[in-house]
């Protein structure tokens, strides 16, 4: 076990942290403000990566496949609000559950009609395709890239939220929505502004990750568990317990899967420890959700009690 | 906002109509082995015994959602789970159909306490995830276990000996019959007992019941394992039906569809859960008939049935008549 091994696979847990925030950042938003639950939120990471593989194949310019994927998506997400999902808004949330379920169902198959059955491939661009030097580290340049663009949209969502007026509206809306609705705000265009904001970052880290995964239908479901687990652990509605569940999970889940293995096998019998490491490895995320709630039920960073 | 949907205080007092409905409906999935036999059809059973293994986790399921408020969305894993009981003992070479059975309740009530014991100390939307995520961990754990089968799953070198019943599609559908109708009149006399008040008012305002003295967690841990339990069962048939086993069975999305069928068929009425199974899964099969691409439809489907049938397909069958009479006092009260 190198140091360049255990640096290479930290930062490919934060690197993976880094997408997983970009999710749980716009199903937090959207928890706290409407108390609504969108499971379809993987679906439009789903989106995000496919409209970016086509857009690059077709138009050969990588960051114009980002941006427009992050704006569509947006796009996507103002129009579903608008159409249909506001309705669910004062339902309970087994039932925005349950009818957004129906959309992942319906998303997979349109995507299955539109792009096929077989996965599509995105490249990334040729000057991200080597790898840089970080302290005697080689690292790939693109997954660095991703940590890079994903630590800006974090700061940039913070001065948003901590700084800006309409994110000042979003704090007061998240505390007492009647209140602020009372004082003269269009709560009805808030939501549907933070709910197409949180589909944004869906779609941004969908195509983030275009390159270095297999685009395909049901891309979105894993991932999408994987934030709930990062929103439970954080605390539900809380964007700094967000943050740090984000970037908990991903490093234990990508360390765990490489250096479990290797312990088990070291410590314990190579046979067991190849029957038992995989299956315990990807266990690892979801026992450790259990720990933390077994102690804080409320998660490690509770929202405080809103009126 | 995310209050409990107040729809079930008639359902202990079934209408006249919703007693003859059930009594029909029973009475249609007593005649299919007769028809089995006198057409020699086996295939009728095998589907038939499906709906019907669907009808008992979903009746499992609904013991907790329905009456207890608890939305798990990660049942799927004791469906899962009572099917691995099978499949993992005839693998080492136990087949004895009883100690199948025994083993796969047992795991269920094992893995059901601590799991319902962490994720009952939360409400509302983190029960939700706490469950699904627990579901998930146990699906990755069968995924990656290769002895098993792994994620290609496994073929049952044996199916649970039972004799000279073993294996036979009469007797499975028969059992799971037997089992369905058992495991609902247990379901009506539970929640009509003092066990039952409790799980259902805690339902409603648990911070009032505790002040009245009530502490509600026992109960709703007790009617987790129970449900938990059934749902297992249900996947020890299911093993035996299909004689294969495989890690979608606790699939997230067996899950949340156990969940629609619950909700198809009527939250908070015991027989409701049946009509939603059966409901549900003979909508899928029909539109797979149509169209390769049945999720298409089936989805839009899903969302306009929790829009609209607020009171599930039992209620728009049966309507109750005491059911908004009876809502309005309790609130009133």
């Amino acid at each position: 076990m190198t140091l360049n091994l255990i640096l290479g696979q930290a930062l490919n847990g934060l690197q993976f942290g880094i997408l997983l925030f970009l999710m749980a950042a716009g199903l937090t938003l959207v928890f706290g403000i409407m108390s609504f639950v969108n499971l379809a939120h993987g679906s439009l990471y789903m989106f995000g990566a496919y409209l970016a593989a086509t857009i690059a194949t077709h138009s050969g310019s990588f960051v114009l496949a980002i941006l427009s994927s992050l704006v569509l998506v947006f796009l996507l997400g103002w129009i579903l609000d608008k159409v249909g999902l506001s309705i669910l808004h004062r339902r309970s949330h087994l039932d925005q559950v349950l009818a957004t379920f129906g959309l992942v169902l319906f998303s997979n198959e349109l995507v299955r009609i539109i792009w096929g059955n077989a996965p599509i491939y995105m490249d990334a661009p040729s000057y991200l395709s080597d790898a840089v030097n970080l302290f005697g580290l080689n690292y790939p340049a693109y997954r660095f890239a991703i940590i890079v663009a994903g630590l800006l949209v974090a700061v940039g969502l913070y001065f948003l939220i901590e700084r800006t007026k309409i994110g000042m509206l979003i704090r007061a809306g998240a505390s007492n929505r009647n209140m602020v609705s009372a004082l003269g705000v269009n709560i009805a265009w808030l939501n549907r502004f933070v709910f197409a904001l949180g589909a944004g970052l869906a779609g941004l880290a969908g195509a983030l990750v275009g390159p270095i995964v297999s685009v395909e239908a049901g891309m979105g479901e894993p991932v999408l568990i994987l934030t709930l687990v990062v929103m439970v652990i954080g605390g539900i509605g809380s964007i700094r317990g967000a943050f740090y569940g984000a970037l908990v999970v991903g490093v234990v889940d990508t360390m765990g899967r490489v250096f479990l293995p290797i312990w088990l096998r070291e410590t314990f019998d190579p046979a067991m420890a190849t029957a038992v490491g995989p299956a315990l490895a990807s266990m690892l995320v979801y026992l450790l959700m259990a720990i933390v709630l077994a102690f804080r039920p409320e998660g490690l960073f509770p929202v405080r009690a809103r009126g | 906002m995310a209050q409990p949907e107040m729809a079930s205080a008639g359902s202990l007092q079934p209408s006249m109509r919703q007693k003859w409905l059930s009594i029909g409906v029973l009475l249609v999935l007593v005649l299919v082995p007769l028809y089995a036999w006198l057409a020699n059809d086996v295939y009728v059973l095998t589907y038939f015994g499906r709906l019907l293994i669907f009808a008992l986790a979903a009746v499992g399921l609904n013991l907790i959602l329905g009456f207890g408020g608890m939305a798990s969305l990660g049942h799927a894993m004791y469906f899962g789970l009572g099917a691995y009981a099978v499949g993992v003992l005839s693998t080492l070479g136990l087949a004895n159909g009883w100690l199948h059975l025994l083993v796969a309740i047992a795991v269920a009530g094992a893995v059901a306490i601590p799991v319902g014991w962490i994720a009952l100390r939360t409400h509302g939307m983190a029960f939700i995830m706490i469950t699904l995520a627990f579901a998930q961990l146990f699906f990755y754990l069968f995924v990656s276990l290769r002895e098993f089968g792994g994620d290609e799953g496994l073929s049952l070198a044996q199916l649970s000996d039972f004799g000279a019943l073993t294996g036979n599609k009469f007797a499975i559908y028969l059992s799971v019959l037997v089992c369905l109708v058992g495991v609902l009149w247990f379901c009506r006399r539970l929640v009509g007992s003092r066990f039952g008040l409790v799980l259902r008012a805690s339902r409603f305002n648990e911070t009032r019941l505790n002040a009245l003295g009530t502490a509600s967690r026992p109960y709703r841990l007790t009617a987790y394992v129970i449900s938990a339990q059934i749902c297992a069962v249900a996947g020890f048939f299911m093993a035996n039906l299909t004689g294969f086993v495989s890690p979608s069975l606790m699939s997230w999305l067996v899950s949340a569809e156990l969940m629609v069928m619950v909700l198809l068929g009527g939250m908070g009425t015991v027989f409701g859960p049946v009509v939603g199974a059966i409901g549900l899964l003979l909508i899928e099969d029909g539109l797979k008939m149509v169209t390769v691409h049945w999720p298409l439809i089936l989805g839009p489907l899903i969302v306009l049935a929790v829009i609209v049938l607020r009171q599930g397909l039992w209620g728009l069958l049966a309507p109750n008549q005491m059911t908004h009479k009876t809502t309005q006092s309790k609130r009133g009260q």
